[in-house]
């Protein structure tokens, strides 16, 4: 901290620094239980895979930038999108807003000093790049998923793919999904068991309350999704008959679970990025948000609705109307507590003095992506407009906005926000603000064409199409626009790369920024504060008086918790003082479970069920380990 | 492009509606954008406000109070949303649907069966014995009640001037209207991703006066007419693998796996609208479908250019 000054504080600090002392070199990062650690591997891994779904997008519009397109063939244009698919939100957005941002930010947010289950967090990471290169081992062996992230059946019924390719998305989806659920559940305990005493539940940053409502919704989302798949493979491996019409199955059982689980989804994906947003707007624009308990309640309400209005996928397969337009008056609903989020950010912006640095910047290009796509979402749930252009680019249009535009741009303004506080670096305004641009101007040329060519009936999924339709133009319009947007994330890319070694140093709190993990150093220590601090506002770094009290506390000593890995837990409502956690140190069996279960879900897949067996008792064996040598101190 | 729009032409555009329930879909839309557009460009019109205010102590009056900036954010996040959405689910989910819903059978005059298939579209006209491919033929001005099946696994049967879409899910029988106002060809295409060709999944619907219509349909209920000047095509036909997967009817060949041939040549398209059928076209296809289809179930048989020749010889008296 900036204001360490007396000797008797320093003292305190060392005595941390002892008690946190974290193992080194790569044996430190494959061992660690470090919230802050973990989100740095989610972040660079799923970085990764968002370099490997944009160059599979990349593939998709070089092949669609004329009619009669060569570059890929019918197959490999398949494998493209559906890996596309699958890759952007399960590989990246997924991890990159709950592992990457939500792990390294919200235990400094409510001012913990680590994840409620440490070495839950890790295993959560492992299991996550387990399930992530078991589904790209599928692609580069030629063997990738091929029937679209929807994966319908009977499509994707042994019939009518015979390889492996559909296992490795029936098994992969099972495997990351307990990654996503064990993520879930250690965020909800976190939020609300180590909230800093203090911290009550109207005093929680907007930003965790969108990922509690995040957390909620997977909890509850994932297990039909895992079901499904379950189902899937036991149709596939052991001819049971789930979807098989001609059994007594029913293929709508595969719709009905994939999309009671994926219109959730659309709401985890964007629910973080509504998180990020009401974190630097009230910093850019010096105001604190307007309608407080509005948009808690907003968050809280469109995680909720999400569950109610999955139908609107299937308004086209023939149901009683009486039954459609039920899901789309839910659908409908969801609007209002949405918008009411719009108008509570545009009024702050509005009424505060805005300054428009580049992660504010992303953010107005976020709520206008957001109004596009949330407007163009309000057609479709007019049904017989929607019955006109469902699978339509128009479709693809409407959802690339809210996944790209709304959910993907707050992610780039919070690396740009974060940055300094993780690196303790400074980036490159100029080039920022440059990058901002070409992702803007790339979002909008690549994705508005869509909607015209949706309307002129250009169907979705289609690996070429005929010269004569006066889709062309518009086409090559989308390619070009894909090769701008490339390059723009490269450049933000470029811009933190050269920063992390040549930007100025940043300071604790180069924007002034609200939340508390501005008032700890840039990179945090390891066990994030000093002393547990003093909380009275969702504001808390804003609130002068309790950063000077925790500076005097800091110097006599009091609240330090320096006995070992120890954190304070608080009551679920008040955050009133409850009990010491004791926190686990690093560990070596996070990353063998993940071993072990790459490995079970790999002989599953190749049908040595023997071998899978023994990978699931030794990795039965490692969580037994796992409890030994709980404390370090 | 804006032309390309407000001519509304494009042989699969919504704007160029060819019915009353697509002309009401069209209607509904250019509402919804007229209000969006609003919506969107009042938005717009705040951050502009807000840009160029940068660096400056947010709006005067609103800014100090807190209420009444609520009170904002509670009119424009809930009043009017919820003022426009009702009206918007009231025209859209109860009055346009009842033109898109599934038609009453006793308002239609004609039924036709259309299957999906990889990758293409079998027709057929219950009561007689036509049945054809890719090109469903309907009296203009007529209601006509499609039976949308599928074969094999999703499609969804989509003539965008037409008709909404419907999806053709095994085991269950949809339903849609068909209607042309005016006579004419419209191209439809699948919209649901079946597999390796989805892409060259098209057809046409033929839309013509109610004389031609029935005149055509006798032509297709009825057999192939023989021809013995062609025959050494026919025992080609016959003797390679084409009569196991085609029906020729009037003939040896009684296969369903593939489409009906019987009236190959009154059609205006080959292999799902994907080339024209012309007699070039038609040999190349047999030559090689798999260079003009690649993952098509007609397979390359690698036949010589006689035997090609000789086939589409035969083919060319299917009439």
């Amino acid at each position: 901290m900036a204001t360490l000054i007396t000797p008797s504080a320093e003292r305190h600090v060392e005595l941390l620094e002892q008690v946190w002392a974290e193992r080194q070199g790569v044996l430190g990062w494959l061992t660690t239980t470090d919230h802050k650690r973990i989100g740095i591997l989610y972040f660079f891994t799923s970085l990764a895979f968002f370099a490997a779904g944009g160059v599979e997008a990349l593939l998709i519009r070089t092949q669609l930038v004329g009619p009669n397109g060569h570059v890929l063939s019918p197959a490999a244009f398949d494998e493209m999108f559906t890996m596309h698919g699958i890759t952007m939100i399960f590989l990246f957005v997924i991890p990159m807003t709950t592992g990457a941002f939500g792990n390294y930010l919200i235990p400094l947010m409510i001012g913990a000093r680590d994840m409620a289950f440490p070495r839950m967090n890790a295993v959560s990471y492992w299991i996550f790049l387990g399930s992530g290169i078991f589904m790209y081992i599928g692609l580069v062996t030629g063997h990738a998923p091929n029937s679209g992230w929807f994966d319908y059946v009977p499509l994707a019924s042994k019939q009518f793919d015979p390889g492996n390719n559909i296992d490795f998305y029936g098994y992969g989806l099972i495997f990351n999904g307990i990654s996503s659920t064990a993520a879930a559940i250690n965020f909800i305990v976190t939020i609300f068991k180590l909230r800093a005493p203090g911290m009550s539940l109207n005093r929680m940053p907007l930003f965790c309350y969108a990922f509690l409502a995040v957390s909620f919704s997977l909890v509850f989302a994932l297990p039909a999704l895992s079901m499904a798949c379950v189902f899937l493979e036991l149709d596939r491996q052991l001819g049971f008959h789930f979807y098989d019409v001609s059994n007594g199955g029913d293929p709508l059982l595969w719709q009905n679970l994939f999309w009671i689980f994926g219109h959730p989804e659309v709401y985890i994906i964007i629910l973080p990025a509504f998180g990020i947003a009401t974190s630097i707007i009230p910093t850019f624009v010096r105001r604190k948000m307007v309608a407080f308990p509005l948009v808690a309640l907003a968050e809280i309400m469109v995680a909720f609705l999400g569950f109610g209005v999955w139908v609107h996928h299937m308004f086209a397969v023939g149901l009683a109307t009486i039954t459609t337009i039920y899901f789309a008056a839910a659908s409908l609903i969801i609007v209002i507590p949405s918008a009411i989020q719009l108008f509570a950010w545009i009024a702050t912006i509005l009424t505060g003095t805005p300054i428009f640095k580049t992660p504010l910047l992303f953010i107005i290009g976020f709520i206008l992506f957001f109004m596009i796509g949330g407007l163009s979402g309000v057609t479709v749930a007019a049904i017989p407009f929607d019955q006109q252009v469902e699978d339509s680019y128009y479709i693809v249009a409407h959802f690339h906005f809210v996944i790209f535009g709304a959910a993907v741009f707050p992610i780039l303004g919070g690396m740009y926000y974060w940055f300094p506080k993780v690196t303790g670096r400074m980036y490159h305004e100029g080039v920022g603000k440059v990058s901002f641009y070409l992702t803007f101007t790339g979002t909008l040329v690549t994705f508005f064409p869509m909607h015209i060519l949706g309307i002129l009936g250009m169907p979705r999924r289609v690996y070429t199409y005929p010269a004569h339709m006066g889709w062309t133009f518009l086409n090559l319009l989308e390619s070009i626009g894909s090769y701008v947007l490339a390059s723009g994330l490269i450049l933000i890319v470029v811009n933190l790369a050269v920063s992390l070694f040549r930007g100025p140093l940043a300071g604790n709190d180069p924007f002034e920024g609200d939340t508390l993990e501005w008032s700890t150093t840039s990179p945090p220590p390891p066990y994030n504060y000093p002393l547990i601090p003093t909380v009275s506002s969702p504001y808390a770094m804003w609130d002068k008086e309790d950063r000077e009290l925790d500076n005097r506390r800091l110097a006599r000593g009091e609240g330090l918790l320096a006995r070992g890995h120890e954190t304070p837990a608080s009551t679920v409502q008040d955050a009133e003082w409850d009990e010491i956690l004791h926190m686990p140190p690093h560990s070596a069996w996070p990353p063998v479970v993940g071993l072990t279960l790459t490995g079970m879900f790999l002989m599953l897949l190749l049908h040595h069920y023997e071998i899978a067996a023994g990978f699931l008792v030794a990795g039965g064996l490692a969580l037994l380990a796992w409890h030994n040598k709980e404390y370090a101190g | 492009m804006a032309t390309v729009l407000l001519s509304g032409c494009g042989k699969q555009s919504i704007l160029s509606f060819k019915s009353p329930q697509t002309h009401q879909i069209t209607l509904l839309w250019w509402w919804m954008l007229a209000a969006a557009s609003i919506v969107f460009l009042g938005a717009v019109v705040m951050l502009t406000v807000a840009w160029f205010r940068r660096g400056t102590r947010g709006l005067p009056f609103l800014g100090e109070r807190e209420t009444l900036t609520e009170g904002l954010v509670v009119l424009f996040g809930m009043g009017i949303p919820v003022v426009a959405l009702v009206a918007l689910f009231g025209v859209a989910n109860l009055y346009v649907i009842k033109n898109s819903e599934a038609p009453d059978p006793r308002t239609t005059a004609l039924t036709v069966v259309v299957t999906g298939r990889q990758w293409w579209w079998e027709v057929s006209y219950p009561g007689t014995r036509a049945v054809t491919a890719n090109e469903i033929h309907i009296p203009v001005r007529t209601r006509v009640d499609v039976i949308a099946l599928t074969a094999d696994v999703i499609h969804s049967f989509w003539v965008p001037q037409l008709a909404r879409k419907i999806d053709m899910v095994p085991g269950r029988r949809n339903r849609i209207l068909l209607y042309a106002s005016r006579p004419g060809i419209y191209r439809g295409q699948c919209a649901e991703f079946c597999g390796l060709q989805h892409a060259n999944m098209a057809l046409e619907v033929v839309a013509e006066p109610a004389s031609a219509f029935r005149s055509w349909l006798s032509r297709m209920a009825a057999p192939a007419a023989s021809t013995a000047s062609a025959s050494t095509g026919k025992s080609l036909f016959m003797s390679l693998q084409c009569a196991s997967c085609h029906q020729i009817r009037g003939t040896a060949a009684q296969a369903t796996v593939g489409p009906d041939l019987t009236h190959l040549m009154s059609r205006r398209t080959l292999a799902g609208n994907t080339i024209p059928n012309t007699p070039a076209d038609l040999a190349a296809w047999i030559h090689n479908p798999q260079a003009i289809k690649p993952g098509a179930l007609m397979p390359d048989l690698g036949l010589s250019s006689t035997q090609v020749s000789e086939l589409v010889s035969y083919l060319e008296t299917l009439r």
